[in-house]
């Protein structure tokens, strides 16, 4: 039995009134701003955004913190990242995201190591920026190859107000003009980890690209010269991501930050264009360099074929006909594989439907990914979107789709309940809640421990997983006890 | 034994607290009273004339040498000085670094863990100047002071000061069982400053304890690192600070919980006693060369 668009419709008002109820009054206020359905046309999804969560719900967020060392400092491969406070954020974060890189870690590339200062009551009563200034000490003996420090600050460093500026001036000028970027991420500031991407930014722009003049004389440019922005590497994404463009005829310059290197950010400023996966989290820095180096920027989205296709093209259209010509050999030659891909998994999957919560840029971009397989995502929302990715949003969702920002662990078990989607896709928090409830489950941050899922390698990865997921025979096998009594 | 008493000293920075808190405290241990001393300032010398010298080796200076503050023991701490009063300072970073409320924190928590308050009859906290931020509230938080003591004087920055930290007993003393033991007025020679004190007082909801007349003595005493009990205990300025430590000896349980005033409650305060003029509104704001064109244009 399927519903119209109108009775979706009107089942997903009625759902979000539904969920609404539990809440105190103000609360329930508060809350329904942030859920909405969309209605075909609108340009954007009826919802507030990056507003702060409310005390007790079970939001999904990050920190500030979070969001410069777990996700835009934290892989740059060839610079030690200090966890700058107590030991428990650095705990945390150790290992990052499966950011993949190339390198001898320990040697000259440092991403799943974990440098804390490993903050004691006398560092707050005293401050810790002695201390601070013999790690960076330590680092430059115990690991030479180094190629800069970020100092990641946890919460403590803004109240007891270290000066952690001048510590990395200081060190940076006694270890030779090396990069040393102080960052100011505490976890109190802002709402969600996006500040965190926004400050992280900052600091590149100050403490890189500022200090980056007449670094790296080897370098030749070519006309054919860009960056990848906002690409991970979970998994291997930017792999996957860097092989068409190279294909195509593009020389890849640097990629941020996943498998990137300190090198690599300086000599972004000479890309001819910089092409961004992850508007959310590098928006500010493509900005930047539009308005400083005069580099225009182009979004693209590399989930699945026929997005991956318009994205190369949009790309292409930057450059000469070497290169829309390059593009276009590269769409023909991957086009018979793909559609195996499709004519495997389609069968399998198609009418299947799917409920998205995940972070940046992924609740809108996997969208394109599905419906090359026939699924269709019914929910879809963010955990630290702003205006602009709603906004964008509405290119990719369809008519009736249950908008949530920033989900509370409430709602959203109440949504899946009642909407009985075939797939939920978000994080490890929340993915044993839903396999619980019997509902199939892929992590959509970490790809689940798989991937690479950009391009069109990861595009048959993304579909050998999502049929693995829904197709399981263990659904059929899961039995509630009390039910048969 | 009787019961300990917890008392603190607060204050406008420079009011005299620190002197006056030992001087007090000096007689009380004259009365036989075994006296624990905790400086909570920084600057660690809330137990200079007890000790006649500065305590080098304050709680968290020794916590930071040691690596942490459970490394130490409380001999290392405690120091013994005049008629066997108890010193301990919990010091703190030098300005400009590191927070010292939360050394303070550190330092009272480690104090009675380590059971630095068994077997004494009085304890006595000396803060810093104002009441900054939670960590130098740590003292009339529960279970901590019972009443306190704001050393003021009939200047109009202490009597404020003396009304911010009336306002940081009220919070606690709801939750907790602080009170307002009573102001001490510390003499400046101001216009008017034993009637303005009282007035003060009773403004909020509290009591003039003892008026402390100005004396040269306690300048000379101070530069030989004494209190006036120890360098002359026959002064005029010995029974005032006798007549303080019966005063306060005899005021346990009597503190009451403090009604702070306005800012312009203040002021009208000032203005009864003829201290302050009704500010004129209109020239509020105004520069001298701006009144001056002002008067002119009327002339």
């Amino acid at each position: 039995m399927s519903l119209t668009v109108e009775q979706v419709k009107v089942r997903n008002q009625e759902l979000i009134e539904e969920v609404l109820e539990v809440y105190p009054e103000k609360t329930a206020k508060r809350r329904a701003k942030h859920l909405s359905v969309y209605e075909e046309g609108k340009t954007d999804c009826n919802v507030k955004s990056n507003i702060k969560s409310i005390p007790g719900v079970m939001t999904i967020r990050g920190c500030a913190y979070a969001g410069s060392k777990g996700v835009v400092w934290g892989p740059i491969k060839d610079m030690v990242h200090i966890s700058h406070g107590p030991v428990g954020c650095g705990q945390y974060s150790w290992a990052a995201r499966r950011n993949y890189y190339i390198g001898t870690t320990g040697v000259d590339t440092f991403v799943t190591m974990q440098f804390t200062s490993d903050f004691q009551e006398k560092d707050i009563v005293f401050g810790g920026d002695k201390k601070l200034e013999k790690i960076m000490d330590e680092i430059e003996d115990l690991f030479p190859l180094n190629k800069g420090i970020t100092v990641q600050s946890e919460c403590p460093i803004g109240l007891i107000g270290d000066d952690i500026e001048a510590v990395s001036k200081k060190k940076a000028k006694e270890f030779g003009g090396k990069t040393i970027v102080p960052v100011r991420c505490e976890g109190f500031r802002g709402v969600s980890q996006s500040l965190g991407h926004h400050i992280a930014n900052d600091t590149v722009r100050d403490w890189v690209f500022d200090k980056s003049e007449g670094k790296h004389p080897e370098f030749v440019s070519t006309p054919y010269d860009v960056s990848i922005i906002g690409d991970y590497n979970i998994g291997g994404d930017a792999w996957a991501s860097r092989i068409l463009l190279e294909e195509m005829g593009l020389r890849v310059i640097a990629q941020w930050s996943g498998d990137g290197s300190i090198a690599e950010l300086e000599n972004t400023p000479k890309a001819k264009l910089n092409v961004l996966h992850c508007y959310r989290s590098m928006n500010y820095i493509s900005r930047h360099m539009e308005e400083k180096y005069g580099i225009p920027w182009v979004e693209y989205n590399f989930f699945g074929p026929s997005k991956i296709e318009a994205s190369l093209r949009e790309i292409a259209s930057h450059f000469d006909d070497r290169i829309k010509e390059g593009a276009e050999r590269v769409i023909a030659k991957y086009k018979p594989l793909m559609q195996a891909v499709i004519d495997k998994y389609k069968p399998r999957l198609a009418g299947k439907t799917v409920m998205l919560f995940v972070g940046g840029l992924r609740p809108r971009h996997v969208i394109g990914a599905y419906e090359d397989l026939g699924m269709e995502v019914v929910g879809t929302g963010y955990e630290f979107g702003h205006n602009d990715d709603y906004q964008r949003t509405t290119h990719y969702v369809k008519d009736g789709t249950l908008i949530y920002d920033d989900v509370t662990g409430y709602e959203f078990e109440k949504f899946v309940e009642k909407v009985q989607p075939d797939l939920v896709g978000s994080g490890i928090k929340e993915k044993y809640v839903f396999q619980k409830m019997g509902v199939p489950f892929r992590q959509m941050h970490s790809w689940d421990y798989s991937g690479p899922y950009h391009g069109y390698d990861g595009f048959a990865i993304f579909a050998r997983d999502m049929d693995m997921a829904i197709n399981n025979p263990i659904w059929g096998l899961t039995k509630t006890p009390w039910a048969n009594s | 034994m009787a019961d300990l008493r917890q008392i603190a000293f607060y204050g406008k920075g420079g009011i005299g607290k620190s002197t006056t808190s030992q001087n007090t405290l000096a007689a009380l241990a004259d009365l036989g009273q075994k006296i624990l001393i905790v400086g909570c300032d920084p600057k660690a010398d809330s137990t200079r004339l007890i000790l006649h010298a500065k305590a080098q080796d304050t709680i968290l200076s020794l916590a930071a040498d040691a690596g942490s503050v459970e490394d130490l023991e409380l001999e290392d701490v405690m120091k013994v000085g005049y008629k066997g009063i108890r010193c301990v300072e919990s010091g703190g970073p030098e300005p400009g670094v590191g927070c010292a409320g939360r050394g303070v924190i550190t330092s009272i928590n480690f104090l009675e863990e380590e059971g630095a308050y068994d077997n004494m009859d009085y304890v006595s906290y000396d803060v810093l100047g104002d009441v900054v931020c939670g960590g130098f509230a740590m003292p009339i938080r529960e279970n901590k002071a019972q009443e306190i003591y704001i050393v003021m004087s009939g200047e109009m920055m202490a009597m404020y000061a003396a009304n911010n930290i009336s306002k940081g007993i009220l919070k606690y003393a709801n939750s907790g069982g602080v009170r307002l033991g009573g102001l001490v007025c510390n003499e400046r020679q101001t216009d008017k400053e034993l009637e303005l004190a009282e007035s003060l007082a009773g403004k909020l909801n509290t009591k003039l304890i003892h008026f402390v007349p100005r004396d040269n003595v306690v300048q000379h005493a101070e530069l030989r690192r004494m209190t006036v009990l120890e360098y002359a205990p026959d002064s005029k300025q010995a029974d005032e600070y006798r007549s303080l430590a019966t005063k306060i000896h005899a005021n346990a349980g009597n503190g009451t919980i403090p009604t702070p005033i306005t800012m312009d409650e203040l002021e009208d305060l000032l203005m009864e006693h003829g201290i302050m003029k009704r500010v004129d509104e209109s020239v509020v704001g105004k520069t001298a060369a701006e009144l001056a064109a002002e008067l002119a244009a009327v002339q």
